[in-house]
């Protein structure tokens, strides 16, 4: 039986659409007005409301949590003081990536780790003698990101203190007089914080974060706005951009945090005794500098792009729906040197735009390549260059 | 004073803006000169009110040329095309016509009026992508000189010949229909419902001295049907912060190439010195020198006020003096302090206003508004093309309240036995009164109202007689012949002397074609000097 999120009752009389996604065992609006592009730009110029309620949310507590975390994640826990939130993943003995996630630091000894997929027996099963307790707490719950340039000024409104958090902050206050947690994270690359209430709270708090939205041309969003502002943001999305490695078949379908663009998280390696799972593989890549791939934003040659269909008699299509195709991508020379997982044209950045993985000798930023998708049923190359992502990063994100 | 540059543009407006980005990222030190105290000429928003921002003028981005995105590489200056995500045009009856982004759910409000007019407009639609597909490439290219023996411009004509030839038979009918027909005729073929007509033909008027039965009319429609919002035929989008916005991002991009702006500097004349341009003098005698200088306003303004007349053919300035500008058209812009209603959609909020709403419910009605101007007076019955722009861009207006633009038609540059002066606030009253038939109740909304007539387009911006395009969108006024047969490649006959605005091809609207081509005249002449 499929689920609804505690704020079912109010997103379902928003959408319009009458369209629901199932993600994670969930009812979720794939968008609730008939135009998506008119919720991402309520994001992008004044504040979205997205129902985040169903993912799977552990709360890992106890005085060993943090050497337990330290030992199961691979980026450092112990670098994230409390009050604040880490993007983080964990690894298998050979340096694959399981997951990616957002942990929160909410005391010294606790934790809440919020993840795509179920996890709860991989971290209980591991934690041996350790003074720490897993508890899914998925159900109790209900989350609402609140994201956009609006979103400070609206949400100060109600916990003042927001107005003070830095990226990755966490703070508490009350909405609605309920308590909630308020964490400067999300997943739209835009100054964005998500709302985390008990369950029983939940259309106490959506409703009075709703009326304080009112006139401030804040729109509920769903999650076809959701794929597009994280492809911009440059924000992997599991089963899309990378799979887990625990279900895969072969190394094809397995990635390493360096190749999924994450060496950032590593910086401080060398420095840190910690032993956790996947480290010395992760040497051993660092080392022998053996990554396969590199994610890379491309951007594509808008002038290659419409000779391409200006040559077929076709108006060059600019469609803001995200594809998730692995095309190819090509060299200079035409050897085969990547492909790309996730393809859009950005409304903000004017362009077409992919994730992609590259052969990590290309990429540097500029490299030229081509990606190939067809036109009128035939292969196409169309040239894009290498960029950094994310590809689109306003300073209000951080600031 | 002097000061030295290489180019010199002539007003930031749009066009003027566009032309200086380029000129200066072709390596040429590059000022422009504009006489208010900020930049966009008829493309600006101003905070008339606090918290109300007013798109004064030029209110959508129409068709501006996709080129100029990526090259002058806008999005990193804060380009934000906002999507128009609803069009609305109903009939004081209580009919209507309410367009989403679903087309099928347009098809099926369509189907409610009409079911043959369903049909119909999905092959208007294709038909209409057909003909923009043929013409969009000339807003793209110089205009090839048919008085010229140079060869190239002989390959050019032919070129332009045979691509015509390439086309199938419907597509080239439909597009000399469009070009040398009315409007009216075109529709006819296609629509029974007159306010499916009314709305569509709508387009066929805009900024022109014609009626939708006019011939000319369909040229019009046509032309701004050309516009693209991301590579969305005949669509438009708004600009984050108005049009005024759109323009503080071509300021941006022009000065991060290094181009020099210089704002209450109104040019008094072009200076020049046998036959070449020197440079400019504003009004209050400052001097700027350079070998090329642009103009980026209208051609009556090009050829009669910043040159002597004297220094060029007299077949130029004759032609400039015929040229048709007569401005008909006017806005008003009200603060209100709410969202209209529309009785029959009495729940929809603000829904229905997130795009243009059309006043305009029949052919009929807009020819009847026309039929006043013809006679030297305003429409009591205007046709309006209204933008609630708050719902769209929130910051347009404090929370919960909202900015109208309303583009109103006809009202004539000239008016009969009175001025425009006397007749301001009346128009304000002809139009509310209008918005009061649709939306009872309308007046109690009003905070704040401007009314800007073709007189004071013309006072504040400097457009001959208040045409919005720099010269009307006539076909003895296009391509090869816009501003004047032997004049339209950018040039003037005074050596360094260039023409970069609206009345030039391919035209107005907020496209900024003309700055473009332009530069790209200048720096080719440059580059063979």
């Amino acid at each position: 039986m499929i689920r609804t999120t505690p704020f079912h009752e109010r997103t379902s009389a928003l959408n319009e659409t009458g369209l629901w996604s199932h993600w994670a065992g969930h009812l979720a609006a794939n968008r609730y007005q008939v135009s998506d592009k008119f919720e991402y730009f309520a994001v992008r110029n004044a504040a979205g409301i997205f129902d985040t309620s169903p993912l799977y949310k552990y709360r890992i507590a106890g005085r060993d949590a943090e050497r337990f975390l330290a030992g199961m994640l691979a980026r450092d826990i112990r670098a994230c003081p409390s009050s604040h939130a880490q993007y983080t993943t964990w690894l298998d003995d050979r340096g694959f990536v399981f997951e990616d996630a957002v942990i929160q630091r909410r005391g010294p000894d606790e934790y809440l780790l919020t993840t795509a997929e179920p996890n709860y027996a991989y971290f209980a099963d591991r934690i041996g003698h350790m003074a720490v307790t897993v508890e899914d707490v998925s159900l109790d719950i209900g989350a609402l990101a609140v994201q956009g340039p609006r979103s400070r000024e609206l949400l100060a409104r109600l916990v003042p203190a927001v107005a003070e958090v830095p990226f990755f902050g966490i703070t508490t206050g009350e909405i609605g007089g309920r308590p909630v947690t308020v964490t400067r994270t999300g997943y739209t690359g835009d100054l964005g914080y998500e709302v985390w209430c008990t369950t029983p709270d939940a259309l106490t708090v959506w409703d009075t974060l709703w009326e304080a939205c009112d006139g401030y041309g804040v729109q509920a969003y769903g999650l076809a706005a959701l794929y597009m502002l994280r492809i911009e943001a440059g924000l992997l999305l599991l089963g899309k951009d990378f799979d887990s490695s625990r279900f895969a078949f072969n190394d094809a379908h397995r990635s390493t945090p360096l190749e999924l663009g994450w060496a950032w998280m590593f910086k401080g390696l060398a420095d840190d005794d910690r032993a956790f799972i996947g480290r010395k593989a992760l040497e051993r890549e660092i080392a022998d500098r053996s990554s396969r791939w590199r994610m890379s934003g491309l951007v594509v040659d808008w002038e290659d792009y419409d000779r391409v269909y200006g040559a077929a008699g076709l108006i060059p299509p600019k469609a803001h729906a995200p594809v998730h195709e692995d095309w190819m991508v090509y060299d200079e020379g035409s050897q085969r040197v990547g492909y790309a997982t996730s393809f859009m044209y950005s409304p903000v950045l004017q362009r077409h735009i992919a994730m992609a993985r590259v052969r990590p000798d290309l990429a540097k930023v500029g490299t030229r390549v081509f990606l190939e998708f067809t036109v009128d049923h035939h292969y196409q190359k169309v040239a894009a260059h290498v960029a950094r992502l994310p590809l689109y990063n306003p300073e209000r994100k951080a600031a | 004073m002097t000061d030295r540059y290489d180019a010199i543009v002539v007003g930031g407006g749009h066009n003027g803006l566009v032309n200086g980005a380029y000129l200066a990222k072709g390596g040429l030190r590059t000022l422009i000169l504009e006489q208010r105290p900020f930049v966009g000429g008829a493309a600006i928003t101003e905070e008339l009110r606090p918290g109300f921002w007013f798109t004064t003028f030029s209110y959508a981005l129409s068709l501006l040329r996709p080129q100029i995105v990526q090259e002058l590489e806008l999005p990193k200056h804060g380009f934000l095309p906002l999507l128009m995500s609803s069009r609305f045009a109903p009939t004081p009856e209580g009919e209507y016509l309410w367009f989403t982004q679903d087309h099928d759910a347009n098809l099926r409000e369509i189907a409610r009026i009409s079911p043959h007019d369903a049909d119909a407009y999905e092959q208007y639609g294709h038909d209409m992508d057909r003909v923009a597909q043929v013409l969009k490439p000339l807003l793209d290219m110089v205009p090839p000189d048919p008085f010229s023996d140079d060869p190239e411009e002989l390959v050019a004509l032919a070129a332009l010949g045979a691509g015509f030839r390439k086309l199938d038979k419907r597509t080239l009918h439909n597009a000399i229909r469009l070009l040398t027909g009315s409007a009216a005729d075109f529709l006819d073929d296609y629509f029974e419902s007159d306010l499916l007509k009314g709305w569509l033909a709508s387009s066929g008027i805009i900024g022109s001295k014609v009626g939708p039965r006019s011939q000319g009319s369909g040229l019009v429609l046509i032309f701004h049907s050309l516009g693209e919002h991301d590579g969305s035929f005949g669509t438009w989008a708004f600009h984050k912060g108005g049009n005024g916005g759109f323009t503080q991002v071509l300021a941006r991009a022009a000065q991060a190439y290094g181009a020099e702006i210089r704002l209450d500097s109104e040019v008094a004349r072009v200076l020049t010195d046998d036959g070449r341009a020197t440079g400019v003098a504003l009004a209050d005698g400052t001097e700027f020198h350079a070998d090329v200088v642009v103009s980026a306003l209208d051609p009556r303004r090009t050829f009669l006020d910043l040159v002597e007349p004297r220094e060029l053919p007299d077949d130029l300035t004759e032609t400039v003096r015929r040229m048709k500008f007569q401005g008909v058209s006017s806005k008003v812009n009200f603060a209100l302090s709410g969202i209209p209603v529309y009785p029959q959609l009495a729940d929809a909020g603000t829904e229905p206003f997130r795009g243009f709403l059309n006043i305009g419910p029949s052919m009929d009605y807009l020819e009847r508004a026309f039929d006043e101007a013809k006679y030297g007076w305003y429409s009591a019955e205007p046709y309006i093309d209204g933008a609630i722009q708050s719902t769209i861009d929130p910051d347009m207006a404090p929370p919960g309240q909202h900015v109208m633009s309303c583009f109103v038609q006809y009202t004539p540059y000239r008016l009969r036995e009175s001025d425009w002066d006397a007749e301001r606030q009346n128009l304000g009253n002809v139009v509310q009164a209008t918005l009061e038939r649709y939306f009872p109740g309308f007046g109690d909304l009003v905070l704040q109202r401007e009314v800007v007539t073709p007189l004071d387009i013309e006072r504040v911006t400097g457009l001959s007689e208040g045409n919005i395009f720099a010269g009307e969108l006539l076909a003895p006024q296009m391509f090869f012949l816009r501003p004047a047969p032997g004049w339209a490649q950018y040039r003037t006959p005074i050596h360094g002397y260039y023409q970069c605005g609206s009345g030039t091809h391919p035209g107005g609207c907020v496209m900024g074609a003309p700055g473009r081509l332009a530069a790209g005249q200048i720096l080719k002449d440059r580059g063979t000097a």
